[in-house]
């Protein structure tokens, strides 16, 4: 019997919630021990989950299956592949990196704790799951901790309007999809809900061709794209820093991973005949992104819209349905979410001692938060797509696979790069160096929390830039399933 | 033995990051500590260098030294480096410019650690693009080499380097925009980023995109490929983003920016752009040529023009960087012509341009650094007859001066006539050009030395002005002695270059 | 013969336990003094708890369903489960009617709720038309003095008169369309009239009509739109445990009656123009109403009872969507989705009245700063107001997905759709509550929450229950099941 490894990673946050919602409020310590604890064992274990996983056997791995209700075909599935392991990892890291950015929450810390930590559970379980029923249920699972927190802990101006902006709209997007999936489901003839199964049901092409989109699109909303984005932007600002961290690093990669595993690998027809809208939605998303992003004065608004420009590329990835952009999408979600994890921590970093976010307002501050600044400086070169570092080497398949699919493509999106060059030194320069505003004389430096965070997050990324193999091999199996089931055309 | 010499390109490499990173872990404070730290590390790959030319076989085809190690397979693009004639001087100019850059930014007081920490990065990423053997990882250094470039001088450089230092990263990654994607079409047209493994198939490969023939597609990617070039060079009218960069930098990156990073644009052209694109070469060397002498005329006469000593020595840059592109474009031209005569003694004078440039470049530069940090003033005007007050300065600066202008018995001269023997054959009315711009040369560079050295002394440097100090001229000779010994016995680096040469065509 | 007795009489066990249990606490009331009444919530309870036992142990059908009494009743797993819901709905709101002042030394009120209860467990059998009437009176009766109960307080009384003269009305409609059902066919019988319709030999018109008439009079007591009327008012106006009593039994008495009812009369049949697709019809446009009426107006709701009366008018529309695809799927998730909203209802109406009786208001406002006064309450009302939304890991995610997915099956996507994009109105003002227990603060942060504990136990189960039901699904989905498949 095999050790449950998934079914642990993905309950331990629960039941980690769970207890710190026992404990007395005032036990500050009890509740951040714990948060710590719990994201500590995650991150262990989504480490040995990589390190585990066996590439050249590929394939679903990890493997749990029990029935959970057999008269609907439903069961409880988990299995990770070459795609989903890079992703549990990626959650791990924010999570721990979030639970540390967060150490010094001052209200009510059991009830953020907690909710952060429901929250965990919900994406890993979507990461994790092999039936199409159990998909949804994490997936939904992560709307109340999310607006929860926003509302909460957010932005004091602006969360309440943030906070249900995101939530309907992600709400109804997720609505949309499992509309899709229900007509999956009724339509495969099969009775039941697992992917596997669903993956070999071959469905008639009429039949994906109408349900692509709404299945594709639904998820596509929480991945971020155009025209369909407007929630990221107004959400991820209006959240405390932790929650921008998760929502724009892991979230939106929940979204896209979904569009895959559901909509192209069930669908793979329907995703060919209609490749060419996500192709030209996902260059709008580059380009229209970096642009909204260069005109920002509030420096949050500004990595918003980043993270908006770069889901551009991932969904340019699968959409040119090939084995280099793929690759490059598989390996972009996992870089992006590092990155803008990173930023948003900084970001958070720098609102909580100057109170401002204003550009004009601040000034150099690498006098003040040096690490804070040189993990900044690695996360901007990171998005411009500097070789060196982990930005590039997904940026690069992306590219190759745009290149096969749609020159036009890469043509148009390669603009992204030097538009967000610009802005990225020319938000490092405003907001690092320069002179120093009278009011921010008195700025202290980042906790030690603070830069443990940073530190693993910019390793990661170098790391990956330096060796992408690293996570490249891993990707490539998924992407050979992926490509044979669209090969069966 | 065996991980060393087997491994001695790798070394070379990988060295100064490793030393920048074993840094990081040291307190700012001991800002002396830095200096002589990344001095002593940057001057081991510099004898790692001279063994390496030791061992050199100047009469072997092909690449020495290979080294490949699976990078990012999923792509097939591999960690291979290798030398030739024509990369090794430049790997030797670039060991020996950083050190010497180095001892020069002693004088440099404000975080030095994050300065020295900089250039090693610098070094590395330099030398990348001068090792590497997969086109891929060529774009990873050619870029990477732009960042450390960039916050020197926005950190360390003078008044308007915010400026200049923007525009210098946007105008080059603008450039470079074009030659990633068309090493991205490569990639997906042929399925391999080797170099040597391209050479063969790339230029009679068929490709066709977006209903374009295979000439219009291989000529765009000619274009993109020159362009990006172009733009380090520079090539005029590409060249905007040099004098602001040049003169706002500090002076140890001014060096290394004059004296390594144009090269490797220059270098981009010999080792990808002919190889990959004879034909388009050939086709368009004319233009290229134009362009060239342009660079040679134009550039001269905007020295001429200057009153800001360092950006008078930047136009000088653009100037002698022409005679590079003058070259190639001739070896372009005659190589089609099949006169490999012609094109091998073209691309020598080429090459030993460019080393010799970067000695003559990153002297001048240097020099005008000493002055100004004794009158913190470049304006040309402000100067005068510093001759009497500084002897042994003045007679460094007219010999590196007279060294850049082309004297005979020194350096540039061989490798200008080299070039214009090249070039004669095959591109006449463009040579005679350039020989007009050989005189304006001769013009700037001599008004620049009088209004520095000459006439009247000026009374506000009376009296408290320090002459040229130890440390200095420890930068400064082994540069001079090189053009010297370029100068009167060429040999023993036109050797290598020219059997390289002789080799390919 | 005896033996045919015997069973009769086991099937309806049950019912006689309630007579029984009713008895007792009437004589409990008469003979115990004042404090000792106050158990009289607890003893309902468990007579309730203990009637399920008896329930499970003795009439539970085996062979299948069987009609009993002379046809009136029918005996099957549709009349089992649904007992057992209704049940279980008066053990906890008696535990909630317990503790609330002149609630609970009435032994008359819990009385009425058994034999309302009686009532609703003949609606769920009931296989004859005269019965089935006089099941609903019953039932009905019983509410209408139970919706009035509070004398002295002028909503209460008025909530009762209203509920009594819509509740008249809609009954005499339906028995009107009741006897065009026996004038065109010659009998009462649900089953044969069933079979009757079938042959074709009832013009469609008039079926068609009876549809409508009958529909009223359903449509009234599971308050789908345009009978809702009286559901704003009599909520508010009602002690609080009945408004939980009367959204949540009172209305899956209702779908009991409207699906056995439905189900026999019109099958699903291929041909068409065919009555159970005129059904369909009419039934998806009710919940289409429903849904957006009870939604829409929700929004705009400041007083948090009226926002759970409508939001249980939009409820009543989802479950119609179930009934609507007519399939054993769409029964089945019909009849989960009362036992999730059973609990969910009951908890939430639960807790109005705890903070009603704390804070003495039922304004939405009043609920400001709930999570620092009680943070256990606020988590019971936010698993119950998720739920109600569809959220997992609660039950109502698991109804909402079926009931929709029942609507895809029988290729009414356009309902499923309505009915997302109506899950999402509704998430908006369930989170705007959310919002306000969370976010907002008031000066009496500081003052804990009282709770007795009948309040403590009540709430627990029904919020354990939502849990359960929203993450071990497989036996309650099979009770389910069985109980639709019974129907069929």
């Amino acid at each position: 019997m095999q050790f449950p490894l998934l079914s642990v990673i993905i309950f331990i946050p629960l039941l980690a919630g769970l207890a710190i919602l026992l404990f007395p409020a005032e036990r500050r310590e009890w509740i951040r021990g714990t948060a710590l604890g719990a994201a500590s064992l995650t991150i262990l274990l989504s480490f040995i989950l990589y390190l585990s996983y066996d590439s050249p056997v590929a394939g679903y791995q990890f493997v749990e299956e029990l029935p959970w209700v057999p008269s609907l075909g439903i069961s409880y599935h988990m299995g990770v592949d070459g795609i989903s392991v890079p992703l549990v990892l990626l959650a791990g890291i924010v999570l721990f990196c979030g639970v540390l950015i967060s150490w010094n929450v001052e209200e009510r810390p059991r009830e953020f704790f907690a909710f952060l930590l429901f929250l965990a559970t919900s994406v890993f379980g979507v990461f994790c799951s092999l039936d199409l029923f159990q998909l949804f249920f994490f997936f939904e699972l992560a709307v109340f901790p999310k607006y929860l927190m926003i509302i909460n802990w957010g932005y004091p101006k602006t969360r309440e309007y943030g906070g249900m902006k995101l939530t309907l709209y992600l709400f109804i997007g997720s609505m949309i999809s499992l509309l899709g999936a229900l007509a999956i489901y009724f339509g495969s003839g099969a009775h039941t809900f697992d992917l596997m199964a669903l993956e070999k049901a071959g469905f008639s092409i009429e039949f994906q061709r109408m349900w692509f989109p709404v299945v594709f699109f639904g998820f596509a909303v929480l991945g971020g794209i155009f025209p369909f984005h407007s929630w990221a932007p107004d959400g991820h600002v209006a959240a405390p820093t932790a929650i921008s961290m998760i929502l724009a690093g892991v979230e939106m990669k929940v979204g896209a991973f979904a569009a895959l595993r559901v909509a192209i690998m069930l669908l793979p027809q329907g995703a060919q005949y209609w490749a060419w809208l996500i192709l030209g939605l996902g260059t709008v998303n580059v380009v229209y992104g970096a642009l909204i992003a260069m005109v920002q004065t509030d420096f949050k608004y500004v990595i918003g819209f980043s993270s908006v420009s770069h889901m551009g590329l991932v969904l340019i990835g699968f959409a040119t349905l090939s084995k280099e952009g793929l690759l490059g999408a598989g390996m972009q979600m996992f870089s992006h979410g590092v990155m803008t994890a990173l930023f948003f921590s900084i970001v958070g970093m720098v609102y909580d001692r100057a109170h401002t976010r204003d550009i004009p307002k601040l000034g150099g501050l690498f006098q003040k938060m040096p690490w804070a600044a040189i993990g900044f400086i690695v996360g901007g070169l990171v998005s411009m797509g500097m070789p060196g570092f982990s930005g590039f080497v997904a940026e690069f398949p992306v590219f190759m696979g745009a290149w096969r699919a749609a020159p036009w493509v890469a043509i148009i999106a390669i603009l992204g790069i030097l538009i967000t060059a610009a802005y990225i030194f020319l938000v490092i320069r405003r907001v690092f160096f320069g002179e120093t505003p009278s009011e921010l004389l008195r700025v202290e430096d980042i906790t030690v929390m603070d830069k443990i965070a940073i530190g693993l997050l910019v390793a990661t990324m170098v790391g990956l830039g330096v060796f992408p193999s690293l996570l490249s091999t891993m990707v490539q199996t998924g992407v050979n399933h992926v490509l044979s089931l669209l090969g069966g055309a | 033995m065996a991980p060393y010499s087997g491994h001695l390109l790798t070394l070379i490499l990988f060295l100064p990051t490793l030393a920048a990173l074993l840094l990081l872990f040291f307190p700012a404070r001991w800002a002396s500590f830095f200096r002589w730290a990344a001095l002593i590390a940057s001057l081991v790959p510099f004898l790692l260098t001279l063994s390496l030319w030791l061992q050199f076989v100047p009469d072997q085809t092909g690449f020495q030294f290979v080294e490949k190690v699976d990078w990012y397979a999923a792509l097939r693009s591999t960690y291979v480096v290798g030398v030739d004639g024509i990369s090794l001087p430049m790997i030797i100019l670039t060991t020996l410019l950083i050190p010497l850059a180095i001892l020069a930014s002693f004088s440099i007081k404000e975080r030095v650690k994050a300065f020295m920490i900089l250039f090693l990065l610098l070094e590395t990423g330099m030398l990348g693009v001068f090792m590497t053997l997969d086109l891929l990882m060529f774009f990873v250094f050619w870029e990477v080499g732009l960042v450390p470039m960039y916050f020197l001088i926005a950190q360390w450089g003078s008044s308007n380097r915010n400026y200049a230092s923007l525009k210098f990263i946007l105008y080059t990654m603008g450039g470079s925009l074009g030659l990633l994607l068309a090493i991205q079409m490569i990639g997906v047209v042929t399925g391999t980023f080797d170099m040597q493994t391209l050479f063969q198939t790339w230029p009679t490969a068929k490709v066709t995109f977006l209903g374009l023939g295979t000439p219009t597609i291989k000529a765009i990617a000619f274009w993109a490929f020159v362009v990006a070039f172009a733009i380090k060079v520079p090539i005029w009218p590409f060249h905007t983003w040099l004098p602001d960069a040049h003169t706002e930098a500090p002076t140890g990156g001014s060096m290394i920016l004059a004296g390594v990073l144009l090269k490797l644009g220059a270098y981009g052209f010999l080792r990808l752009v002919l190889p990959l694109y004879p034909v388009e070469s050939a086709r368009y060397a004319g233009i290229l040529a134009g362009l060239a002498v342009a660079a040679i005329i134009l550039g001269a006469l905007a020295a001429w023009g200057q009153t800001d000593f360092k950006r008078l020595v930047a136009y000088s840059s653009i100037n002698h960087m022409g005679f590079v592109v003058l070259g190639i474009a001739a070896a372009a031209w005659a190589a089609n012509l099949k006169d490999t005569t012609t094109a091998a003694i073209a691309v020598n004078g080429a090459v030993l341009q460019m080393f010799n440039h970067g000695l003559s470049a990153a002297g001048m530069f240097f020099l005008v650094g000493v002055i100004y940090e004794r009158t913190h003033t470049r304006n040309l005007t402000e100067y005068g007859g510093l001759y009497a007050r500084l002897p042994i300065y003045g007679s460094i600066l007219v010999f590196t001066a007279l060294g850049s202008l082309g004297l005979p018995g020194l350096g540039g001269f061989v490798s200008e006539f080299l070039v214009v023997r090249g070039a004669w054959p095959v591109f006449s009315f463009a040579t005679g050009l350039a020989m007009i711009g050989l005189f304006f040369t001769g013009a700037y560079v001599l008004k620049a030395l009088k209004q520095v050295l000459h006439g009247p002394v000026n009374k506000h440097w009376q009296g408290n002005i320090a002459e040229i100090n130890l440390r200095e001229i420890v930068v400064i000779a082994p540069l001079m002695v090189l053009m010297l010994v370029i100068g009167l016995w060429p040999t023993f680096l036109l050797d290598m270059i020219n059997r390289a040469a002789m080799l390919w065509y | 013969m005896s033996g045919d007795n015997t069973n009769m009489i086991l099937a309806i066990l049950p019912e006689i336990s309630l007579l029984v249990l009713t008895a007792v606490v009437m004589v409990l009331d008469l003979v115990w003094c004042s404090e000792r009444r106050r158990l009289l919530g607890w003893i309902t309870a468990a007579g309730a708890l203990v009637i399920i036992g008896v329930s499970v142990a003795f009439s539970r059908p085996v062979n299948g369903p069987v009609l009993i009494w002379g046809g009136m009743l029918r005996f099957d797993d549709s009349t089992f489960i649904f007992r057992m819901i209704f049940l279980a709905g008066a053990a906890l709101t008696a535990l909630f009617a317990s503790e609330t002042e002149n609630l609970t030394h009435h032994g008359e009120f819990y009385a009425l709720m058994l034999v309302s209860t009686l009532g609703m467990d003949l609606m769920a059998s009931a296989a004859d038309l005269i019965m089935l009437y006089l099941a609903v009176e019953t039932t009905s009766i019983a509410l209408y003095v139970m919706a009035g109960f509070f004398t002295h307080d002028q909503k209460s009384v008025e909530s009762g008169l209203k509920y009594i003269l819509f509740g008249a009305m809609t009954s005499a409609v339906m028995l009107y369309g009741f006897s065009l059902l026996y004038g065109f066919t010659g009998t009462t019988q649900i089953y044969q009239l069933g079979n009757l319709l079938l042959t074709g030999k009832v013009p469609l018109f008039a079926q068609v009509m009876a549809i409508m008439l009958v529909l009223v009079g359903f449509g009234f007591k599971i308050s789908a739109v345009p009978f809702h009327f009286w559901a704003p008012d009599v909520y508010e106006g009602s002690p609080t445990p009945v408004a939980g009593f009367l959204s949540t039994t009172s209305k899956a008495a209702g779908f009991a009656v409207l699906l056995r009812v439905m189900i026999a009369m019109f099958p699903p049949q291929a041909v068409s123009p065919s009555p159970s697709q005129a059904f369909t019809v009419i039934v998806a446009t009710l919940a289409v109403v429903s849904m957006f009426v009870g939604n829409l107006l929700a929004l705009a709701q400041r007083n948090i009872k009226r926002l759970l009366a409508y939001s249980s008018i939009a409820q009543a529309g989802y479950i119609l969507i179930g009934v609507a695809a007519n399939s054993a799927l769409g029964t089945s998730s019909a009849v989960y989705y009362l036992m999730a909203y059973l609990l969910t209802n009951l908890a939430a109406f639960g807790i109005v009245t705890i903070v009603g009786k704390t804070v003495g208001s039922d304004e939405l406002s009043a609920y400001a700063g709930l999570s620092r006064r009680s943070p256990g309450l606020a988590l019971a009302l936010l698993v119950c107001l998720l739920s109600l939304g569809g959220i997992p890991p609660f039950a109502g995610f698991f109804a909402k997905v079926w009931v929709f997915g029942a609507a895809v099956q029988s290729g009414l996507v356009w309902l499923a759709l309505l009915g997302f994009i109506n899950s999402m109105i509704a998430l908006y003002y369930y989170l705007v509550v959310l919002k306000v227990v969370y976010l907002y603060r008031s000066e009496e942060d500081s003052k804990p929450v009282a709770m007795p504990v009948t309040w403590k136990v009540a709430l627990i189960v029904c919020i354990a229950g939502v849990v359960v039901l929203g993450t071990i699904f497989s036996p309650w989905y099979g009770a389910a099941s069985s109980a639709a498949a019974a129907l069929f």
